[in-house]
């Protein structure tokens, strides 16, 4: 696919492939993130446990550590003689750092907040009284976790989806760290910007810059006037 | 038309033993509830009654008891008995509607019947709807719904779960006399037409007159007193019910209307009462509430009264009630009066229990309390 798109429109651009490839990444990183996110978050926001706080607190890191020190612990950690590195190379015969794999177990990392803290917040708001009603109609607990809970959620996914994705598209200093800029499997759109400036090819530059900055912002567009309808239902 | 019919031990009753501890308050509760008719549990707020429903429906989960109904044992925490709150068929309408909005009118009331896997359905769909006037409500979306309107949703949503019992806790608490009105005729439908028992919380005396069958007191976290509501209100050892409050229920025929003055009249056991208005329709059944502080007291018959209901009836029992009030207890015919005088005007007739006096009912004051059901439809 990556293969073709560029083969025929973008043959000339050297940021069609890095753009396909960071939406792909984005996309799976997504994916993945609401999946195991969501029960985690569901958890977090039921909880009464004491290690509660701890979690959040490691949850909310990724937010404030910076990208090349997370990029760091994960390269040591993913590497081939990292405790998980080494154990993927067992099972795959392949390094997990320096590969697609690897970029989205690392983004998943550094995207998590954003998508465990949004759907927290929405489930924290829950009405636990339309749960009750839920259990005593006959749903059980995941019964009523996906037919009333999740519905009622909505925002807090779209929030997660939105923010996860675009944080994933932007990320610099994490790939750096554990991908490289390896052309068709770690070379993302950042990247491909940063390599352009570098060879004083502003065109590209301003034009791939151009692609993130817009979609960033509809995206954020998008978001809040979503959350604003909902709101005033 | 008996309502309470239900005789001690039916197999099908709802027989619970229950022991909670929170704070400051103890719930210690040992009941059986029949599984017929209206069951009205009466007390006031933090009396426990809540808590007692929600230890039944499996809401309260530090709740410690045995559970057992129509044979079934739902709960026996001694022998680590206890069965899911999704498995406990209970009907349960809260104070507050807690519709779900994501959901159109006709999405809540099919969530529970969806999840009940029944092959036969006791309770249809569309008679529910009927029952409850949601017709033109079905498409619309909870947001969209007045106070009354969403608490007929929610009642219909439990009814359609087909429950072995329904319970509503107060659920006309949070409405204004008005939506109050608007639902009541509802409820008299449901009681009269579908064979559920009602577990029904108030602490409204008049709701409970008006819908119960079967009367439970409450008081901090334990059962006072229960029994049939007749019998229950003509108790004088229970101060909740002996207060301002405090009255009887009287079930008669109704004989005629008198369409001039607007009157119905009934018939009871000890004689005939004019009633205003119009209430059901001639040989049906009519329940009336009687308030004690409506029924006064002489010894023979008033030459000019503006009071157009006079009934022979005997001194039963007086009991002083606060200071200056006495409250007498009659039995005329087989049913029961209650009248709150000043213990001046009793020291002044002499009243003595057996004596046979004359009770004056003011005509305003009796309350119809079930019409509609007058036709017999049980």
């Amino acid at each position: 696919m990556r293969q073709s798109l560029s083969d025929m429109a973008f043959m000339d651009f050297p940021g069609a492939g890095p753009l396909w490839l960071s939406f792909r990444l984005a996309a799976v990183t997504t994916a993945l993130l609401l999946c195991f996110g969501a029960p985690f978050a569901w958890w977090l926001a039921q909880t009464k446990s004491r290690a509660k706080v701890l979690i959040e607190a490691v949850v909310a890191l990724p937010i404030v550590l910076p990208p090349t020190v997370l990029g760091f612990y994960l390269l040591v950690v993913l590497g081939p003689y990292g405790a998980i590195g080494r154990w993927w190379v067992e099972i795959t015969g392949e390094s997990l750092t320096f590969s697609f794999s690897g970029l989205v177990i690392a983004s998943c990392i550094y995207s998590l907040p954003f998508a465990v803290q949004s759907m927290q917040h929405a489930f924290e708001a829950l009405d636990r009284r339309n749960l009750e009603a839920a259990w005593t109609l006959g749903a059980s607990r995941s019964d009523a976790f996906f037919t009333v809970a999740m519905p009622q959620s909505v925002r807090g996914f779209l929030n997660a989806i939105v923010l996860s994705f675009a944080h994933t598209l932007g990320e610099f200093g994490v790939v750096l760290m554990v991908g490289g800029n390896i052309p068709g499997e770690t070379r993302v759109i950042s990247i491909t910007i940063f390599d352009q400036v570098e060879s004083m090819n502003y065109a590209n530059a301003y034009r791939l810059s151009a692609i993130l900055l817009l979609f960033a912002f509809f995206a954020l567009l998008f978001m809040f006037a979503m959350n604003r309808r909902w709101q005033n239902r | 038309m008996k309502r309470a019919n239900a005789t001690l031990g039916d197999p099908a009753d709802l027989v619970l033993r229950y022991v909670l501890r929170r704070g400051d308050f103890s719930l210690d509760v040992n009941l059986s509830i029949p599984a017929s008719g209206i069951t009205g549990l009466f007390g006031e707020s933090g009396s426990g009654k809540t808590t007692l429903l929600r230890c039944i429906a499996g809401l309260e989960r530090s709740a410690y008891g045995r559970l057992v109904v129509g044979g079934e044992i739902w709960q026996d925490d001694a022998s680590g008995i206890s069965r899911a709150i999704h498995h406990r068929k209970i009907g349960y309408v809260f104070q507050e509607p807690r519709l779900f909005a994501h959901l159109t009118v006709r999405g809540n009331l099919e969530y529970g019947g969806r999840r009940t896997k029944t092959g036969r359905k006791r309770v249809d769909f569309e008679r529910i709807v009927e029952l409850l006037g949601l017709q033109s409500l079905l498409h619309r979306s909870p947001h969209d719904l007045s106070g009354g309107e969403a608490q007929r949703v929610a009642i219909g949503r439990a009814l359609l779960r087909e429950p072995r019992f329904v319970f509503m806790d107060e659920p006309m608490a949070g409405l204004d006399r008005t939506r109050r009105d608007e639902i009541l005729p509802f409820m008299d439908r449901l009681h009269s037409e579908l064979s559920l028992p009602i577990i029904y919380v108030s602490h409204n005396i008049e709701e409970v007159c008006r819908l119960c069958d079967h009367l439970v007191v409450m008081q901090k976290g334990q059962v006072l007193a229960d029994g049939e509501l007749q019998s229950m209100l003509s108790r004088m050892d229970l101060p909740i019910l002996n207060g301002d409050e405090a009255g009887s229920v009287i079930q008669g025929t109704i004989a005629s209307y008198d369409a001039e003055y607007d009157l119905t009249r009934l018939n009871f056991s000890a004689g005939a009462l004019e009633i205003p208005g119009r209430h059901g329709v001639p040989g049906g059944e009519l329940r009336i509430r009687v308030r004690a502080n409506d029924v006064s007291l002489c010894r023979e018959r008033p030459g000019q009264t503006t009071i157009l209901n006079i009934v022979a009836a005997t001194v039963d029992r007086i009991q002083p009630d606060r200071g200056a009030v006495l409250l007498v207890r009659l039995a005329a015919g087989t049913d029961t009066l209650m009248a709150r005088i000043t213990r001046r005007s009793g020291h002044q007739l002499s009243l003595r229990s057996g004596e046979r006096v004359l009770a004056q009912i003011k005509a305003v004051s009796v309350r119809n309390s079930l019409e509609g059901t007058g036709s017999g439809s049980r």
